[in-house]
């Protein structure tokens, strides 16, 4: 078998680097204004890769470069999920790009840029690949952000997003050195066969676990390093705030699976406890700060603060159900918000932007199906039966509750009752409120089908949440070689 | 102490003290300086580690290349140092407290047993070529994370391309084949006037007689 052969495992990568380049040097040799044909290639692109992924799944765990690189079932089902939201990012914000002139060549490349990124870190098995893949994300994000030259606050908001990733990049090198002193290895199963041997040095390993965590709480956007989160969700243009707030989600939960759960499952009476501090107090600050925004990307910043505490929440658990209920949270988080930010570009077009709470008042009387699917995505992410949003939260609390962290379940339900007032506000502008504005909704007509069936999809998951949890389960308990 | 310990902290104040200089001085060019200084003493330690080929690279990359850079940077920035420092004092009380914080729980829980204790650096002959090990590292276990970081590049030149490179309103610059390809109708736009009324050139002439 020839070495390239071997390298099945990896093909999806391959094939989205080598796309990458052919969209740039295709991109470049295009005349026209129009990015018509580089969005197409990009969609095509993210569609190959699926398939690819498909073709490539194998029932076993795979290790690849030396141990570097994991294929199994749960970074399968993550690199689908993948796709799938970015591809439906860029159905969202299409227009709304074209309008504000960021549709760019660049625009698409570096999502892809991310998208490898993202995929990196997901099937990573060694703190390097982890990390090189959290750069390569980052510093496609930090300047997908700053794109909008023009645009005072997009800047001043990449300035910070950049500043702070970096801060938290440094954490987490620190924590991973320390974690190497500590053991004398990068390849996470090697970390977590000395720590269960006992031949880890303890004190660096907790040294280390405590920058860790930091780190990632950074990147989740976990109170108390949350600061970044609302600035740079508000300052971003919407679409790169959902690009933010979608699928790197997806990638970073899979980035602390593959850190404290695969590399330092034997630590985890100390990370179980700095993660519930971290939980609670994102549910909330989170919840609580959400009530007094006016913005509505703001209050999304906010809100993913305390759905960040959820996911924490399943994670802490340290049993097969937190893990996968954890993972079923953070799907179901990046369906809703996806269909929240699709919302508010539906309803921006030029020179305006609907993002404060005043521009959904009415909205009822000028399109109702907009309003119902608003109406479906708020109840989901307020955690009303029977959308997906009520059982995600139940199996979270749930799992907690089975691994005895009742004071925990007890918060996080009054947090998430405080949390259920503003997204049932939007819902009250929405329905009881006469409308600011009589203009005529302009509705891109492959938007408006998205954002149906994202508010569908909602909807009937949370009718029928078996397949997907039970994808989830089998996802984790493989990756995790659980029995 | 012999020697080498001896150069250690040698090198190891010395990295100290111009990491403290960079961010104290207040002429931005002295802190380029001394963070040149930094990245030259760390090589020395990383020469005494025999860590020879990154020592080098340390020095030719950045010292050579990056800093040089900064330093262009730097002089092409009119940076009012006077202004940076005014909230110096404000917020130093908070940045000292939080420091002394971190310092201290550092000093708790590493100690003097913990780091330290059971390693110690392996020896190699003199023939021992660290650049050639690196260069098989590189490019047989590390394949993966090396090309990687390659993307890393390509992914830093097109930002820095889509954020830097933009046509301005205002640019001078000729597109020539814009220029070849104009059209007439592109330059002269022809306008249908009606032709004007006979009682208002009357009009007119009576207006011009009377003046």
């Amino acid at each position: 078998m020839s070495y390239i052969s071997t390298l099945f495992p990896a093909y999806a990568e391959i094939f989205l680097l080598c796309m990458i380049c052919v969209i740039m040097i295709v991109d470049s040799l295009l005349p026209s204004q129009t990015r018509t044909v580089t969005y197409l290639l990009t969609q095509v692109t993210l569609l190959g890769c699926s398939l690819i992924t498909v073709a490539t799944h194998t029932t076993g765990v795979a290790h690849l470069f030396t141990g570097m690189f994991v294929d199994d079932l749960m970074s399968d089902v993550l690199k689908l999920l993948t796709y799938l939201s970015v591809s439906m990012m860029l159905v969202y914000s299409r227009s709304y790009l074209i309008v504000r002139g960021l549709f760019t060549g660049e625009l698409l490349s570096l999502t892809l840029t991310s998208t490898l990124g993202m995929l990196v870190m997901i099937s990573a098995s060694n703190f390097v690949t982890l990390y090189i893949g959290l750069e390569v994300l980052a510093l496609s994000m930090y300047a997908l952000v700053a794109l909008q030259r023009d645009s005072a606050v997009a800047t001043e908001s990449a300035m910070k997003y950049f500043i702070l990733g970096a801060m938290a990049s440094g954490f987490l090198l620190y924590g991973m050195s320390m974690i190497y002193g500590g053991t004398g290895s990068l390849d996470i199963q090697t970390i977590s066969n000395v720590i269960k041997a006992g031949q880890g040095n303890d004190m660096l390993l907790v040294f280390g676990l405590a920058f860790l965590v930091a780190g990632l709480a950074f990147k989740l956007g976990a109170v108390p390093f949350h600061m970044w989160v609302p600035d740079v969700y508000h300052g971003a243009p919407t679409a790169m705030t959902m690009f933010i707030g979608t699928a790197p989600k997806l990638a970073a939960f899979a980035f602390v699976m593959r850190i404290l759960v695969e590399a330092l499952q034997p630590m985890m009476i100390h990370w179980a406890g700095m993660l519930a501090v971290l939980a609670v107090l994102s549910m909330g600050v989170g919840n609580i700060t959400a009530i007094a925004q006016t913005n509505i990307k703001r209050m999304f910043a906010y809100s993913t603060i305390a759905h960040m505490g959820f996911l924490l929440l399943g994670v802490l658990s340290g049993t097969l159900d937190g893990y996968s209920s954890a993972m079923f949270y953070a799907v179901i988080y990046v369906l809703m918000t996806l269909g929240g930010f699709g919302m508010i570009m539906l309803l921006s077009r030029e020179g305006f932007e609907a993002d404060n709470l005043n521009d959904f008042k009415g909205l009822n009387q000028r399109s109702p199906w907009l309003a119902f699917m608003m109406l479906l995505l708020m109840f989901s992410m307020a955690g009303v039966p029977p959308t997906v949003g009520f059982y995600a939260k139940f199996s979270v609390l749930n799992a907690a509750l089975q691994a005895g962290h009742l004071t925990l379940v007890i918060a996080a339900v009054i947090f998430s009752l405080i949390g259920a007032f503003y997204y049932l506000r939007i819902v009250k502008l929405m329905y009881f409120d006469a409308p600011e504005s009589h203009e005529k909704l302009y509705m891109q007509p492959d938007s408006t089908l998205l954002v149906s069936i994202n508010g569908l999809a909602v909807l009937m998951l949370g009718i029928m949440p078996n397949t997907l949890m039970a994808i989830c389960a089998a996802s984790v308990q493989q990756s995790l070689l659980l029995p | 102490m012999n020697f080498e310990t001896i150069l250690f902290y040698f090198f190891a104040a010395s990295v100290v003290f111009s990491a403290l200089r960079v961010i104290t001085a207040r002429n931005p060019l002295h802190s380029v300086l001394f963070l040149v200084l930094a990245f030259v003493s760390s090589s020395g330690i990383w020469l005494l580690l025999e860590a020879e080929f990154l020592a080098i690279a340390l020095v030719l990359v950045y010292v050579g290349a990056v800093m040089v850079l900064f330093l262009f940077v730097v002089m092409m920035l009119d940076i009012n140092i006077e202004k940076l420092r005014k909230d110096f004092l404000q917020w130093l009380p908070a940045g000292a407290l939080l420091a002394t914080l971190i310092v201290v729980q550092m000093v708790w829980v590493l100690g003097d047993k913990a780091a330290s204790a059971g390693m110690t650096a392996v020896k190699h002959a003199a023939d021992y070529s660290n650049t050639k090990e690196l260069g098989r590292l590189i490019y047989t276990d590390y394949v993966y994370p090396f090309e990687l970081a390659a993307v890393l590049l390509l992914v830093a030149m097109v930002a820095a391309i889509a954020l830097t490179f933009r046509r301005r309103r205002d640019s001078k610059r000729q597109d020539v084949s814009w220029q070849v390809n104009v059209k007439r109708n592109d330059r002269v736009r022809i306008i249908s006037m009606p032709a004007t009324k006979k009682n208002e050139v009357n009009g007119a002439a009576e207006a011009h007689t009377a003046d």
